[in-house]
């Protein structure tokens, strides 16, 4: 019998819909493979006994002529989903044991497919960091290795990626708010999908910059993530930011053919210092494009390079106001000291809840709105990121469609970077302006460098024209026809 | 323009209510002035007359009818708290 963990979604679809295997088969051998890949510390909370009932759902639909895309596929929910009575902690200490009384329209959606929980996936905390090294849970490895050496799987989406990339979940869902779903999916030679803002509701996801955060998925292949970004897209009143928009069959969209369209390559994303074999495939993905019959143009992106720093005065910004709720009063982790009132029990319960980078954000943030300060941060800040959306929306007025390296580099080693924040910040020197923007963006996994570890190449889309990043990145994933996979040394 | 002293770091972790040890104080005061200084060179662009950006969607806010569409939930409200007492979240006390 086949390995039922290394099928893709749209096989198990159609072999579900054709009754040759039950929803109880898929997901009694994705646990087996979830308990198998503790070593990854992709998982923090694991729901075996819920997937089963879940699974057995799915049969039940199936076998009424209930059956969408996500129907009896198991997939892991990244902990930053609220997931009703199950571990819901952005892998922050500070939410100690917090199990929520409401479900994430995102998880609502997917569970209303249908759709199976294999369990909670590991995470930067509060989604602060890109290399899944600041979890509460300790960090993720990456299934891939230089040579015998471990690697960092990227992040903030860590957990999601490497449960994908080790096949202990058929997709996962991710989120986004500076590139932390297309930087680890590049680490992990995983496809990472993030939609425009707007498209996924935001409600029951722990909030850390509300401007920016995004929801999206990563899965195996371009066809998966289509299908599952369908399942979680789509209007919610309950998201004042959600936008009232119908949901398009995303799948339809991979036809393959992108014959007369525009690629644009943005010349400020030739970086001083990056890695030869980056710029070289980035180029063989141009090569690929033409001989697809797309048509690539030059284009100017003037205020790429005040993205990063635009982004790290808003996004600290946001966090420390959307984080001044966990004070130790409603729900988590409480720090009480002997003899000390309640101001105390805040300082105390924040200083042990909080880690050290989303601490740095936090004082960040709070700094840059304190009074005598926020136009000179805060608002110059905004008024740039405005500069940066329309070098976006002037250039999309010549190209339907950008195309970029995913990261400046490959996956590192742990403790490479995290010593260094600001090295750590230009990971996603390539992610951080679509997110600035709003706009929906792609990681396809495309090579190996000469470690063997994978390599991906974005692509970005006009707002609400997800359908043409797939059609693109389909035609990009056919071309680079990547085929590796890691050793399994974790089984 | 950042300088960050000991001082201010102090003033700033009590603004985000973050209790901070005094040895902590003077390190943290380095890693906020190096990042301060890197988001500095924002001030090289030119932003007369530019609007900051204030959403990054052409969306409107939606306007509802005001009325109640949620409540009575007591229990779920303080399930997860710390401490709930009488139907209230419960803190340390704040009138000496």
């Amino acid at each position: 019998m086949t390995d039922l963990t290394k099928l893709s979604i749209a096989e198990a679809r159609d072999l579900l819909k054709k009754g040759d295997i039950t929803s109880r088969e898929l997901t009694e051998a994705h646990i087996a493979s979830v308990d198998a890949a503790d070593a990854l510390n992709a998982y923090i909370a694991k729901t075996p006994e819920l997937a089963m009932e879940m699974a057995d759902r799915a049969d039940e639909k199936i076998k009424a002529g209930d059956h969408k895309g996500m129907t009896g596929i198991p997939v892991g929910i990244k902990d930053l989903f609220a997931t009703k009575g199950v571990h819901t902690q952005a892998c922050s200490h500070i939410l100690d044991g917090f199990k929520p009384e409401y479900e994430s329209t995102v998880t609502q959606n997917l569970w209303d497919d249908g759709a199976v929980m294999l369990g909670k996936l590991n995470m930067d905390e509060f989604a602060m960091g890109s290399s899944n090294e600041t979890s509460f849970y300790g960090p993720v490895k990456n299934p891939w290795r230089r040579g015998d050496t471990d690697t960092v799987p990227g992040g903030s989406s860590g957990g999601s990626v490497a449960s994908v990339a080790g096949f202990a979940a058929m997709g996962a869902t991710a989120s986004d708010t500076g590139g932390s779903i297309r930087q680890p999916a590049s680490f992990t030679g995983t496809f990472g999908f993030k939609p425009t803002y707007g498209r996924c509701s935001r409600y029951g996801m722990v909030a850390f910059a509300s401007s920016l955060d995004q929801a999206g998925t990563i899965t195996r292949d371009v066809r998966d993530g289509a299908i599952m970004m369908e399942s979680i897209s789509g209007f919610d009143a309950k998201d004042s930011t959600s936008v009232d928009m119908p949901v398009p069959n995303f799948e339809a969209a991979l036809t393959g053919d992108i014959r007369g369209m525009k690629i644009g390559i943005p010349q400020e994303y030739h970086l001083a210092g990056m890695p030869g074999e980056i710029e070289a495939l980035w180029h063989q993905g141009i090569e690929w494009m033409k001989a697809a019959g797309a048509e690539i143009v030059d284009i100017n992106l003037p205020h790429t390079k005040y993205a990063l720093p635009t982004y790290y005065i808003v996004a600290p910004a946001e966090a420390s106001s959307n984080l001044a709720r966990y004070d130790g009063v409603r729900y988590g982790l409480r720090e009480t000291v002997e003899g000390g009132g309640l101001v105390d029990m805040y300082e105390a319960t924040r200083a042990a809840g909080f880690g050290d980078e989303v601490k740095r954000r936090i004082m960040i943030g709070t700094y840059v709105l304190s009074a005598g300060y926020y136009d000179a941060y805060y608002l110059k800040a905004q008024k740039v990121r405005q500069l940066i959306a329309n070098d976006f929306k002037m250039a999309f007025e010549k190209v339907d469609a950008i195309l970029t390296p995913t990261a400046p580099s490959a996956a590192f080693a742990p403790g490479e970077k995290s010593d260094d924040p600001i090295a750590m910040y230009l990971n996603d020197v390539f992610t951080v302006p679509a997110s600035l923007a709003g706009l929906p963006g792609s990681s396809v996994p495309v090579g190996l460098d000469a470690n063997g570890l994978p390599l991906g190449l974005q692509i970005l889309g006009k707002p609400w024209d997800e359908e043409t990043v797939f059609k693109v990145s389909g035609v990009m994933e056919e071309a680079a026809n990547f085929t590796a996979k890691p050793a399994e040394w974790w089984r | 323009m950042s300088n960050i002293d000991k001082a201010t770091v102090a003033k700033i972790a009590r603004l985000a209510r973050i209790k901070i040890e005094e040895d902590k104080l003077e390190p943290l005061a380095g890693e906020l002035n190096n990042i301060l200084g890197w988001v500095e060179q924002l001030d090289e662009v030119n932003t007369d007359d530019i609007q900051p950006m204030s959403s990054v969607v052409d969306a409107k806010l939606r306007w509802r009818q005001d009325e109640v569409t949620d409540g009575d939930k007591q229990e779920s409200v303080l399930k997860n708290a710390p401490n709930a007492e009488y139907g209230f979240f419960a803190v340390p006390k704040v009138i000496e």
